[in-house]
């Protein structure tokens, strides 16, 4: 792509969450004219996700401290939909030899590109436990999207539990909107957060919204108990949730009635389509993720492949911003564009603020590694195919798969309809703790296409083609 | 059986109507089909393999749990379907006709 | 699996996919000695991810015996290995489109001929076709039923294999890829990577689409293209469509196959195959593939229009010219025994390979016809 003009150089975006509507700007500004595609109906991501258009919810009630941040991100990305060519509700389900494949309404595009910035974002880490399988277990994320998008609430008397800054967000605003929230509980024990305080300092007003929201919850009369470990969700497998067994700090065990559980231990990045594209990846001890490698600005080892915000690296929605704008500034570069390297020194050292302070979040509510061992075998680890614990182990002991995807491909787990997102990294938990090797050992599953369900029925103008041409030829 | 969703704002909107298991439900415009569904009824499907019933998980449109059948054999993912007058949704899958060709 | 300290048997098998972990199983059941060197893990590669089609019909008919001699293995495979491999004898149909209808004519001669090596198949067109198969689309015009075919989980049968013959006292080492090969007097001294060394009066090459760099090494080179066909999965629904179905046409980009597990999800395969990288190990989907297959299948079953796939993969495929091939005995090296580039039919007869080349190895001949895979046959192509 070096050397080409700006304006005919093919960029395209997905994701128009901060990073993505970051990179666009920066583009644009440039003289280029970006695609964005992002599979949401309308723009923003996923913290500043907006409500359907006949809702009235002001931004304050919304968004809350980040309602002026929410506001510049929308106001950006409407301002620049007349320069970018923007496709809404638009999947991307491939990517292969430099085209992205996406589809919208059961109908196949497929797009060049010279370059890609992948802004794809995050979705909930979870840990299994036994009855997370039963109807009104939740993603911690998703009850947001309830309360966000919808005005609902999950349940009328509604468990929070799991690790997290989002834990207590999420709490605090179901309480706020006059929610049922009958506890928090949290598996992270409350002294590493005040070990982690001074690495939480270098972003000082989330530290102080994170106690806000802690102390509102308190006033409030919520039980918020630390260091906790689940033991079960109690129920019925057709009625539902009733309630939560979980072991105290002090190792007694509780029962805790609610008729809905939000559980969630902090994110886990997106990252298929970066594997599609064939980046190299790197396991990070500290936190347990696979993360794509990237350099400094968001450089993946994939040639012309861009990777930003929390798709990249789990560091908030902020940082998002930050690196999608460094992203599209390293994209301007490589295609031979002037980019003031002031300007880039200036964003890199604003991503090692935000860095610190992720180090400080991961270490306050730290990823709960050692339950994975003790979960009974009878507890469903892949929700969307029902294989349990003990089946998992079994293809660990009996049958000697001691790879992630070895027992994907013996147990099932990993290859129902969610592709391993919310499976695959207890699952690596489970076999490591089953054979006795790292997790990092244990490996990661390798994406597979398509990144979401694929409509049979799509239709697509250059597959009729290349049939039709092949038939009349031989006729 | 219970609604397992609660309705906490926004609550002036127009009714839309549809239909769960023959039964009649009220929705209001903007909902997404999973909050229609849920805000009358306590789930969505029941699992494939036999572990019971489910109303979804991640609202987001990641772990395709709440994946529910129309009356006609379509496929809706409902947390990311917006609703619409008339839909005709089911818990368990239609009888496959496999002669009412699409 | 278990490490030997001993280096010496009395069989080395380079490959440990279906061909090779069978081949192993065969040989201890008759009491040989037996090392397997694997690159990777077993039965990771073709053996692994293939359609997992168990079908006899449609083979050339010299392959019948060979195919015939697979079947009672893989019905009695779960009492056989002591594990499940989900075979299921679910009938396997091939159709022919209208545009093609002279193909019926081919599909009774070819059900004529079938019948002479114990394939019974049954011709159906028409409303008897429509009756017993509600959901073909209206451009199928004919098809071919083998009761008798089925299908099996591709992912569990070469690792159960692998594991039966280590419990049966093979050695079986994984992670162990050969890179060199060669005749020291009455011995084959075979090296793997890191320095091991193996040995064995009696070699047997099982390596599938890599076979060629171990055939050359004795002299014998052989022009194997690597292919990669297209898988698709769908959501689980209910279990209905009972037999697998495959389309017979000779354009590539037509082919389509599909077959429904118990479980619910119907895997779909064909349309054009593209490159594969065995030197990577690694075969991708490209996805104009994947879309012009989800096009043919509609023309197949239109009502699978209504449901979503949920995972697509490929595997490395070895094809030679004449899509058969290299079994048998080396024509260069005594003691040298070859059963590779299996193209993409091989899993079916992937059992019977294992034990004929066990017999053969064992008694210095087999009862099975295998003349028309000699690897003399095929001369490499001038690059
Ligand atoms: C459920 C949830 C709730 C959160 N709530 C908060 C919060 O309240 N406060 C907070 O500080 N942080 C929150 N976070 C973290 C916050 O979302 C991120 O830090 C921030 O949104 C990251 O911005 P991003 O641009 O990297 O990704 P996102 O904002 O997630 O945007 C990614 C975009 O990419 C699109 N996309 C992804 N894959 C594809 C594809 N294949 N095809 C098309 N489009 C695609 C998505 O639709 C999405 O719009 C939350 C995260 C999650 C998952
Ligand atoms: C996607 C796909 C679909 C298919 N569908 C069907 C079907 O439906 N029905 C059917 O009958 N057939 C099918 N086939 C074909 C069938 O899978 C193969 O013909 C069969 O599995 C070949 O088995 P194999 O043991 O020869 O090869 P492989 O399974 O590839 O095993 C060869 C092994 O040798 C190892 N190896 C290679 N070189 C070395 C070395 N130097 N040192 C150590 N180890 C080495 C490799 O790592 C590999 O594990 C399909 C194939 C593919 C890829
Ligand atoms: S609830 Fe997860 S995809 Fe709809």
């Amino acid at each position: 792509m070096v050397g080409r003009a700006l304006n005919t150089l093919k960029v395209v975006i997905i994701g128009a969450g901060p990073a993505g509507v970051r990179a666009a700007q920066t583009l644009v500004a440039a003289g280029v004219r970006p695609t964005v595609i992002d599979e949401g109906r309308r723009a923003g991501g996923q913290i500043y996700r907006r409500q359907p258009d006949n809702f009235t919810r002001s931004l304050e009630t919304l968004y809350g401290t980040e309602a002026s941040r929410a506001q510049g991100i929308h106001d950006t990305f409407d301002g620049l939909v007349d320069q970018i060519d923007y496709l809404p509700e638009t999947l991307v389900w491939n990517i292969s030899d430099g085209r992205v494949f996406a589809v919208s309404e059961k109908r196949e595009t497929t797009i060049e590109y010279d370059a890609l910035i992948i802004c794809s974002g995050a979705t909930d880490r979870l840990m299994p436990v036994k009855g997370w399988d039963m109807a009104g277990v939740y993603s911690l994320g998703g009850s947001q999207v309830a309360l966000k998008s919808q005005a609902v609430s999950i349940g009328q008397r509604v468990i929070f539990m799991g690790t997290g800054p989002l834990l207590y967000l999420v709490a605090s605003q179901y309480l706020k909107a006059g929610a049922g929230v009958v506890a928090v509980l949290d598996t992270s024990s409350f002294i590493k957060r005040v070990v982690a305080a001074p690495k939480l300092m270098s972003a000082p007003d989330a530290l102080i919204n994170g106690l806000k929201f802690t102390l509102a919850l308190k006033a409030a009369g919520v039980p918020v108990l630390t260091g906790i470990r689940p033991l079960e969700i109690t129920g019925d497998v057709e009625s539902g949730v009733s309630g939560l067994i979980f072991e105290t700090g002090a190792g007694e065990h509780r029962e805790i009635k609610g008729d809905a559980v939000a559980m969630g231990y902090h994110l886990r990045p997106e990252t298929q389509l970066a594997d599609l594209t064939r980046c190299e990846f790197a396991f990070d001890e500290k936190s347990h993720l696979w993360y794509p490698k990237v350099d400094e600005d968001g450089r993946a080892t994939t040639a012309n492949v861009y990777l930003a915000g929390d798709g990249a690296r789990i560091l908030g929605a902020r940082a998002a911003e930050v690196s999608g704008k460094l992203a599209a500034l390293a994209c301007l570069k490589d295609a031979g564009a002037p980019v003031l390297d002031n300007e880039i020194m200036a964003l890199r050292q604003d991503m090692a603020c935000w860095k610190r302070f992720a180090t400080g979040l991961r270490e306050a509510f730290p990823w709960p590694a050692e339950q994975a061992a003790k979960l009974p075998d009878e507890t469903v680890v892949c929700r969307c195919e029902a294989i349990t614990a003990g089946e998992l182990r079994r293809t660990v002991n009996a049958m000697g798969a001691k790879e992630a995807n070895r027992a994907k491909a013996f147990s099932r787990v990993g290859m129902g309809r969610c592709q391993g997102r919310y499976c695959a990294l207890a699952g690596a938990e489970i076999i490591a703790a089953a054979a006795g090797i790292p997790v990092s050992e244990a490996g990661r599953l390798r994406g597979q296409a398509p990144v979401k369900p694929l409509p049979i029925c799509i239709e697509d103008d250059e597959a009729a083609a290349a049939i039709s041409t092949v038939r009349e030829l031989t006729k | 059986m219970a609604p397992r969703f609660y309705r906490l704002a926004e609550t002036g909107r127009k009714v839309v109507n549809l239909t769960l298991d023959g039964q009649p439900v009220a929705a209001l415009e903007g909902d997404t089909l999973m909050v229609a569904l849920l805000s009358a009824h306590g789930h969505l499907r029941r699992s494939e393999f036999g572990d019971g019933t489910r109303a979804g998980f991640c609202l987001m449109g990641a772990c395709q749990d709440c994946w529910v059948w129309t009356e006609d054999g379509e496929r809706l993912r409902s947390c990311s379907t917006a609703v619409s007058d008339g839909l005709n949704i089911r818990t368990n899958p239609p009888e496959v006709s496999w002669s009412d060709v699409l | 699996m278990s490490q030997s300290v001993n280096n010496q048997s009395d069989v080395i098998i380079i490959g440990g996919g279906l061909m090779g972990a069978s081949a192993a199983f065969f040989l201890r059941q008759r009491n040989r000695s037996v090392t397997l060197l694997e690159t990777g893990l077993i039965g990771q590669q073709a053996s692994g991810v293939n359609f997992g089609n168990v079908r006899r019909q449609g083979r050339p008919l010299f392959q019948l015996p060979l195919a015939g001699r697979a079947s009672p293995i893989w019905r009695n495979m779960n009492a056989l290995l002591g594990e499940d491999v989900e075979y299921i004898q679910s009938g396997h149909m091939r159709v022919c489109y209208r545009e093609r209808a002279e193909l019926a004519d081919s599909f009774e001669t070819y059900a004529r001929e079938a019948r002479q090596y114990g394939l019974d198949l049954e011709i159906l067109s028409g409303n008897a076709l429509r009756q017993k198969f509600p959901f073909l689309g209206p451009d199928v015009y004919a098809g071919s039923y083998s009761a008798t075919d089925g299908h099996a989980n591709p992912r569990l049968a070469a690792p159960a294999f692998g594991r039966a013959a280590a419990r049966l006292g093979a050695n079986i080492c994984e992670n162990t890829e050969v890179v060199r090969a060669e005749k020291d007097g009455v011995d084959f001294r075979v090296t793997a990577k890191g320095g091991r060394v193996f040995k064995a009066p009696v070699l047997l090459v099982t390596a599938g689409a890599w076979g060629n760099a171990l055939s050359e090494q004795f002299g014998e080179p052989v022009p194997l293209t690597p292919r990669g066909p297209n898988m698709s999965v769908t959501e689980p629904v209910p279990y209905t469509l009972m037999p697998t179905v495959g389309v017979s046409t000779p354009l590539e980009i037509e082919t389509v196959y599909f077959r429904q597990i118990p479980r619910g999800n119907i895997i779909i395969g064909g349309s054009t195959r593209a490159a594969s990288y065995p030197d990577i190990r690694r075969a991708y989907v490209k996805p104009e593939n994947t879309l012009t297959q989800l096009r043919e299948i509609r023309r197949l079953v239109p009502a699978l229009g209504r449901l979503n796939i949920i995972r697509t993969w490929s595997g490395i495929e070895g094809y030679m010219p004449d899509s058969l091939p290299a079994m048998g005995p080396s024509g260069t090296t005594s003691g040298l025994y070859y059963a590779f580039g299996f193209s993409g039919s091989g899993f079916q007869v992937g059992p019977a390979v294992g034990d004929v080349m066990a017999e053969l190895i064992d008694e210095g001949a087999t009862t099975t016809p295998i003349e028309m895979y000699d690897i003399r046959r095929l001369k490499p192509v001038a690059v």
